[in-house]
């Protein structure tokens, strides 16, 4: 169980979170869409801080978790079979695919590297002009750039060994999603911060307009989630929704507009499958016509069968918010982070690996949902 | 894998007949490459935050030493940067 006399500004903590409990009057539900939102709120120990009227659900926002099964099977493929050098962040290689993980197809001998940056692989394609190397292309908005640019650097070096496996997800396509099945119950959501860093505030406007719902782009700090949720619930009990910035400190209305100017550069809005959930509409990046050389999917064609997701997984209901991970039958039991059934079990920043490893902190939550 | 870490710009190169810039930067004495074509205006001595190898924006000296404290304390710079197997000796977040 963490303190707040732990957090390194323990007042204000202490402020925010008396605000919160003077200000509310009656139960709100809140998605916090961001990942590494879920990963500090259950960390740090805030969902027992709250008080009970607000029930916070996290959301799909962890890029790892919703890469579709294919994408992994085929990154295993390209590994094993094609003889490339295929790197990746490293979160991604626990993750299983319909057979495998790339974790095995490494313990077998493949050439897997993982990279704590894209322009690491473009190095190493530099070095290695006799093998292919892929970089599996993983992240949402504020990962794009990064992936953007190291296609527009193996263009300018005129590498022909370079492609990405682009596995891009968009955070405003997503809130749709949610917003528009019918079990949801979400009031409000929690905007993640860095995204907005990159892509600014203005897309959710058209959101906020349409479902009259609160949205607050929040850091992902235990001082700004609780600022953030104080934010969140004065306008949910006024009866207001706006967008709101609660972390003005590094987002600007407009975002960065080099960085959106180099992911348009390299990629194109398209629908796209979220695993454990279904097809968005636009919801994803792909790699432009112009870049289709560096472009894995059409450099390597790999035919593979689309396998189906593991049926006793409910992913799909936790990341839309509609259960919560205690209320799997297979958590802890059949489902661990040794022997995943399902993405959000996998990553750090997936609710249902967040809520295993620190149990310790939810337990409360344990007693109210099982 | 989606945080972003803010660091202190130590030294700037150009790459590709300068039309780029590549910058190095510290992360509490953890040194790591940047690009630094998202944040032209950035420069020697400037905070940045930075994500998987790119600068995404400039940050306030204050702001971004509270921010890293934090990432460290949390166990999330090492996990972030992809350094936990062979990360030096700990240092104390002067620069
Ligand atoms: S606990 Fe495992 S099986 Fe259940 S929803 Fe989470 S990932 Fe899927």
């Amino acid at each position: 169980m963490k303190f707040l006399t732990e957090y390194r500004d323990p007042d204000l903590a202490k402020r925010y979170l008396e605000g919160i409990q003077q200000s509310v009057t009656r139960p709100w539900t809140i998605m916090e869409v961001c990942g590494g939102q879920t990963h500090s709120l259950v960390k740090n120990g805030i969902l027992n801080m709250l008080p009970k009227e607000i029930n916070m659900v996290h959301g799909p926002g962890c890029p790892v978790c919703v890469t579709p099964l294919h994408l992994i099977d085929k990154a295993v493929y390209l590994a094993e079979e094609k003889d490339v050098i295929l790197c990746s962040y490293g979160d991604m290689l626990r993750v299983p695919g319909s057979e495998k993980s790339l974790l095995e197809v490494k313990a077998n001998g493949a050439d897997i590297r993982i990279l704590y940056s894209p322009l690491e692989a473009v190095n190493i394609a530099q070095q290695n002009p006799d093998r292919q190397v892929v970089f599996f292309a993983v992240g949402f908005e504020t990962t794009a750039p990064a992936n953007a640019l190291s296609v527009v650097h193996a263009h300018r070096l005129g590498l022909k060994n370079y492609s990405i496996l682009a596995s891009h997800v968009l955070v405003p396509p997503a809130i749709e999603a949610v917003m528009e099945d019918e079990e949801s119950h979400i009031q409000a959501f929690l905007a993640a911060g860095h995204v907005c860093t990159i892509m600014g505030t203005l897309e959710y406007y058209p959101l906020v307009e349409r479902f009259k719902v609160p949205v607050v782009i929040t850091g992902f700090e235990p001082v700004d989630l609780l600022q953030g949720i104080l934010m969140t619930v004065k306008q949910l009990e006024k009866g207001e929704a706006k967008v709101e910035n609660q972390y003005s400190r590094m987002v600007k209305e407009m975002g960065n507009p080099m960085a959106q100017d180099t992911i348009y550069e390299v990629f194109e809005v398209t629908d796209r499958l979220w695993r454990g959930m279904e097809v968005i509409p636009m919801s994803g990046y792909e790699v432009k016509e112009k870049y289709a050389e560096f472009d894995a999917k059409r450099k390597f064609n790999v035919n593979i069968p689309e396998a189906p997701e593991n049926e006793e997984c409910i992913a799909g209901e936790i990341m839309k918010g509609i259960k919560k991970p205690f209320q799997c039958p297979n958590f802890g039991t059949k489902c661990k982070p040794e022997n995943p059934l399902g993405a959000p079990m996998v990553s750090s920043e997936g609710a249902c690996a967040a809520y295993y490893h620190f149990s310790g902190m939810i337990n409360q939550l344990e007693e109210q949902t099982v | 894998m989606c945080l972003a870490i803010p660091g202190k710009i130590k030294s700037i190169e150009s790459k590709f007949d300068g039309l780029v810039r590549m910058a190095k930067v510290s992360f509490g004495g953890i040194i790591k490459e940047a690009s630094l074509e998202m944040v032209p205006q950035a420069k020697v001595e400037d905070y940045v935050l930075v994500h998987v190898g790119v600068a995404i924006s400039v940050v306030d000296e204050v702001e971004a030493k509270k921010t890293f404290q934090y990432l460290e304390e949390m166990g999330e710079v090492e996990e972030e940067l992809n350094i936990s197997d062979f990360l030096p000796d700990k240092k104390e977040y002067t620069d």
